[in-house]
C-alpha cells in the first residue's frame, strides 16, 4: 500500500467537502458538510501523529461552534423568496475580492516546500510536548491571548444586552 | 495478527456487553420505578418478567417505518444513526480491568489507552448532541425542532462545566489517560476524596448530558409531545431510546473510573489472591460500581420532578459554572500545598 494513501483519500475527501459547503443549496446541508470537513482536516492532524490538536479541534470546531451555527440556522427560515436580490456589480464584486483572497493564502504557502516534513513518528503533537511548549516557550502570547477571549468575551455579553443604561 | 485479533475480540464484548446492559437497564428502570411506586412492575415476559427487553425490541422491530413527507430523508435517517454510534464508541478508552496475564504475556482489558484519554471522550459526546440536532430539525416539525434545540444548548451548557471538573481533575492526577488515572487510586487512594467537589459537578452535568431527569426537558412532554424524537416511529425511535442508555451505562463507566476507582477496592494487597484472580475480581467490583450508578440514575429519575427551563439555564451558568471555577482555584492552591511549593 502507497503510505500517503490515508492523505490523498483524506484530502480528496476534505476539498471535496470543502466544495459542497458552497455549492450545496440549503444552508444546513453547508453547514453539516462544513463539520465533515472539519472532521477530514482533524484526519490529516492525526496523521501528523496530533492527537490532541486532533481532539482539541473536534471539541471546539466540530463539538461546539458548528453546533451554535447549526442552532442559528435552524431558527431563520430560509426561503428563496426572501433572499435579497444580489446585482451583477456586487457579484462581481465579490469574486473579484474572494480571488484575491485566495491569491494571498496560496502565495502564504509558498516558501513551505523547503521547510523539513515534520515525520509521522515524530511526538511533537502530544499533550506533554504542546503543554511544555506552550507554557515554557510561548507563555506570554498564550496568557495574551487568554485576555483578548476575555475581552472578546465581556464585548460579546455587553453588545447581547438588550438595554444597557 | 494477534494483536488485532485480540482487539477485535475485545470490541465486539464491549459492544456487546453495552448492548446487553442498556437492554437490561430498560427493564431495571421499569422495575425500580414499579418498586419506587408500590407496583409489581412487568411481570409477564418470562419469569419475573426478565424477558421483557426481548419483546420490547421485538415489537419496535415490528412497528411501521414512518417518514414525514417534508422531512429531509437523508437526515432523517442519519440522526438515529449519529446517535448510536456515538453512543457505543465511548466504550473504547475505558479500562474494564488491570489486565490478564496468560502465558507470560499481559494482556490489559481495555480496547486502547490513547494519550488523550479523556478528551475522546468530549469529542465522542459533543458529537453527539448532533444525532439529537439533525434528527429534530429534519423531522420538519415545531415540536421536534424546539426539543432539539433544548437539547443541543442545554449539552452544551453542561459540557462546559464538565470540562472544568475534568480540569480540576487532571491537576491533581497529572495524566489525560483514563488507565493511569485508576491506576493512581489504588486500594482506597479514590479521587473522591482529593475532588470532593468535582465529583457532585461531574455526576450533575453526566444527568444533564444523558438528558435524564431532572434534566429531560428536550423530551418534555407535557410541553413538547415527545421532544425532538416525535416524529419518529419503529426502531429509529428504539435507537433514539437505546443510545440514552448506552449514554448512562458509559457515564456510570466513566464516573467509577475516574472518582471512585474504577476496578480498584479497598484491601486489595492483603487478600493474598494471585494477580489474574485480582484482576477478574477488580472487574466485577467495577461493573458492582457502574450498576450503582445505574441505579442511582433512576433513583434520581423516580424521585426528583423535572426543572422549569430557566432553571436549567440558570444552574448551568450561574451555579455549576462558578463552582468548577471554585473547584479549579481551590485544587491549584491544594497542588501546590501538597507539592510544598505553599509556605504560610
Amino acid at each position: 500500500m502507497n503510505p500517503s494513501l490515508p492523505f490523498f483519500v483524506l484530502a480528496t475527501l476534505s476539498v471535496f467537502s470543502a466544495l459542497m459547503v458552497v455549492l450545496s443549496r440549503k444552508p444546513v446541508h453547508s453547514v453539516l458538510y462544513l463539520i465533515f470537513c472539519f472532521f477530514t482536516i482533524g484526519g490529516h492532524y492525526l496523521l501528523l501523529n496530533a492527537q490532541f490538536l486532533f481532539a482539541v479541534h473536534i471539541i471546539v470546531y466540530a463539538g461546539a461552534i458548528m453546533v451554535l451555527f447549526l442552532f442559528t440556522l435552524m431558527f431563520i427560515n430560509m426561503n428563496k423568496e426572501l433572499e435579497p436580490h444580489k446585482s451583477n456589480l456586487l457579484k462581481g464584486a465579490a469574486t473579484i475580492a474572494a480571488g484575491c483572497l485566495l491569491l494571498v493564502l496560496v502565495a502564504a504557502t509558498k516558501g513551505a516546500e523547503t521547510l523539513p516534513a515534520i515525520s509521522k513518528t515524530s511526538d511533537i503533537g502530544t499533550v506533554s510536548n504542546l503543554g511544555k511548549a506552550l507554557y515554557g516557550q510561548y507563555l506570554l502570547p498564550f496568557e495574551l491571548i487568554s485576555i483578548l477571549l476575555l475581552t472578546a468575551m465581556v464585548g460579546a455579553v455587553m453588545l447581547g444586552k438588550k438595554d444597557v443604561e | 495478527m494477534e494483536f488485532f485479533l485480540i482487539k477485535l475480540v475485545l470490541v465486539l464484548i464491549v459492544f456487546l456487553v453495552s448492548l446487553g446492559v442498556a437492554a437490561y437497564s430498560t427493564y431495571a428502570e421499569r422495575k425500580i420505578a414499579a418498586f419506587l411506586q408500590d407496583r409489581v412492575g412487568p411481570d409477564r415476559a418470562g419469569p419475573f418478567g426478565i424477558l421483557q427487553p426481548l419483546a420490547d425490541g421485538l415489537k419496535m422491530f415490528m412497528k411501521e417505518e414512518i417518514i414525514p413527507t417534508h422531512a429531509d430523508k437523508f437526515l432523517f435517517i442519519l440522526g438515529p444513526c449519529i446517535m448510536m454510534m456515538t453512543a457505543s464508541m465511548t466504550g473504547v478508552i475505558i479500562p474494564w480491568g488491570h489486565g490478564l496475564e496468560i502465558n507470560g504475556t499481559f494482556y490489559p482489558v481495555q480496547i486502547t489507552d490513547i494519550n488523550i484519554g479523556i478528551l475522546y471522550v468530549f469529542g465522542v459526546v459533543s458529537i453527539g448532541v448532533y444525532g439529537i440536532m439533525i434528527g429534530g430539525w429534519a423531522s420538519n416539525n415545531k415540536y421536534s425542532l424546539m426539543g432539539a434545540i433544548r437539547a443541543s444548548s442545554q449539552m452544551i451548557s453542561y459540557e462546559l462545566a464538565m470540562g472544568m471538573a475534568i480540569i480540576a481533575l487532571i491537576m491533581t492526577t497529572g495524566t489525560l489517560s483514563v488507565r493511569e488515572i485508576v491506576e493512581q487510586q489504588h486500594g482506597i487512594h479514590w479521587n473522591i476524596f482529593t475532588q470532593p467537589l468535582g465529583v457532585i459537578i461531574f455526576i450533575i452535568c453526566a444527568f444533564a448530558e444523558c438528558n435524564r431527569t431532572p434534566f429531560d426537558l428536550p423530551e418534555c412532554e407535557t410541553e413538547l409531545v415527545g421532544g425532538y424524537h416525535t416524529e419518529y416511529s419503529s426502531m429509529k425511535l428504539g435507537f433514539y431510546l437505546f443510545a440514552e442508555y448506552i449514554n448512562m451505562f458509559i457515564s456510570s463507566a466513566i464516573i467509577s473510573s475516574l472518582y471512585f476507582g474504577g476496578y480498584n477496592f479497598p484491601f486489595i494487597d492483603q487478600l493474598g489472591l494471585s494477580p489474574n484472580m485480582l484482576s477478574m475480581l477488580g472487574t466485577l467490583i467495577f461493573f458492582g460500581k457502574i450498576f450503582f450508578f445505574i441505579f442511582f440514575f433512576m433513583w434520581v429519575r423516580w424521585t426528583i420532578p423535572r426543572f422549569r427551563y430557566d432553571q436549567l439555564m440558570h444552574l448551568g451558568w450561574r451555579v455549576m459554572i462558578p463552582l468548577a471555577i471554585v473547584n479549579i482555584l481551590g485544587t491549584g492552591v491544594y497542588v501546590l500545598f501538597k507539592n510544598g511549593q505553599l509556605h504560610f
